[in-house]
């Protein structure tokens, strides 16, 4: 069963969804504002897939 | 699904809930002093926290609250729809179901204390989902309608949200934390019997064991005296922790005063009296306890912020 975009409910429940999805976009922002700061207080990240890390490579000598 | 039953979800219901009886069944208003007093306990810390994880995190302790508050109305709803003052919440009023209620309150619950651990730490967490526990179950399932002394207990899940906020900066519980706890625990009962005294048959009505029905208004009278002169020394104390300073003393000792009065006055009053004049008195009192908590936790506020340019404290 499928509704027409213009059947009864959607006017009725018009406001009841409008303020659910500004809840959701606002839970999103905060979630996306709090990943930033964890990660941008976390220190310097660094990848190690598959990509050569220069200072992780022995050097000829130093042992 | 049949046709009948799909049918029957879309036909208008009378009183059908809109958002904002949703919101209403997180008790807004209980909302806001949970997060001004936990923000209070956020920024009174020594330990800074990031703007954003603060935001979130008082966001996360005040979505709590209002789960507690769903679950509170769910179980509540055959005594609210007795008493004047709640008759009018969506779950006694028939605008959402209760169980209805009772999944929204669950699943903000859940939400609530994830995210918090999530945004700040696992103690916090732990707090605010013993918090929810202790309002939705110890409160209003267990002592609400088994003990006159139910609110003095159910009184500790008030005076958690300060802990929280210390403990989301902290990561931690210390004594400054604990005397913000015992300054809403110990304001809770005068605050309330003063509220009991004037809202008249609605407790007797619903059958729930107030004070003001089980042992009589006289005795209700001297129990606000008594806790209100139990408070004094925890309200003023902590003015000499270092949350505390001159400036939360001086206001502390002006608002101790004057509700140390008005309990006085209650308690010399009688209902005959208090009747003739439409129990202005007690209806004063209840008010004036609202502006002393707020400005009580507003003094910790200014002596925090007086600390930030090198003057609060001792």
């Amino acid at each position: 069963m499928s509704f027409r975009p213009d059947h009864e409910i959607h006017r009725r429940r018009l406001g009841r969804n409008i303020g659910l999805g500004l809840t959701l976009v606002a839970f999103a922002a905060v979630i996306f504002g709090l990943t930033v700061v964890k990660v941008t207080e976390s220190g310097p990240i660094q990848g190690y897939d598959h990509v050569v890390q220069p200072g992780l490579v022995p050097q000829e000598g130093t042992q | 699904m049949s046709d009948i039953q799909a049918l029957d979800q879309t036909m208008p219901r009378p009183g059908e809930a809109g958002f904002g009886d949703y919101v209403a069944l997180l008790k807004p208003r209980v909302m806001s002093l949970v997060v001004f007093t936990a923000l209070v306990g956020l920024l009174a810390a020594p330990v800074p926290v990031h703007p954003v994880v603060a935001l979130a995190s008082i966001l996360f302790i005040a979505l709590g609250a209002g789960a507690s508050g769903a679950l509170n109305m769910w179980w509540d709803a055959d005594i609210d729809a007795l008493m004047r003052r709640t008759a009018r919440r969506p779950v006694p009023a028939g605008t959402v179901a209760g169980g209805e209620a009772l999944g929204l309150g669950l699943a903000l619950s859940g939400i609530a204390v994830v995210m918090l651990g999530l945004a700040s730490n696992l103690l916090a967490a732990g707090l605010l989902a013993f918090t929810i526990f202790f309002y939705a179950v110890v409160y209003s399932m267990w002592l609400k309608r088994l003990t006159p002394q139910n609110i003095v207990i159910g009184g500790a899940a008030g005076a958690f949200p300060p802990v929280i906020g210390w403990a989301v900066a902290t990561g931690g519980v210390s004594i400054e934390s604990a005397l913000m706890f015992a300054l809403i625990f110990m304001w809770t009962p005068p605050h309330f019997w003063a509220l009991a005294l004037f809202m008249k048959d609605d407790y007797s009505r619903a059958g729930v064991p107030m004070l003001t029905v089980t042992h009589g208004r006289k005795a209700t009278r001297a129990h606000v005296l008594v806790y209100t002169i139990l408070l004094v020394p925890v309200a003023v104390g902590a003015a000499f922790t270092p949350i505390g300073g001159p400036a939360y003393l001086a206001i502390s000792a002006l608002l101790n005063a004057g509700f140390l009065y008005g309990a006085w006055r209650i308690w010399q009053r009688n209902e005959a009296v208090a009747e003739a004049d439409g129990y202005r008195v007690e209806k004063r009192v209840f008010r004036f306890s609202l502006y002393y908590l707020f400005l009580h936790f507003g003094a910790f506020l200014v002596e925090a912020a007086l600390r930030g340019f090198g003057m609060g404290g001792w």
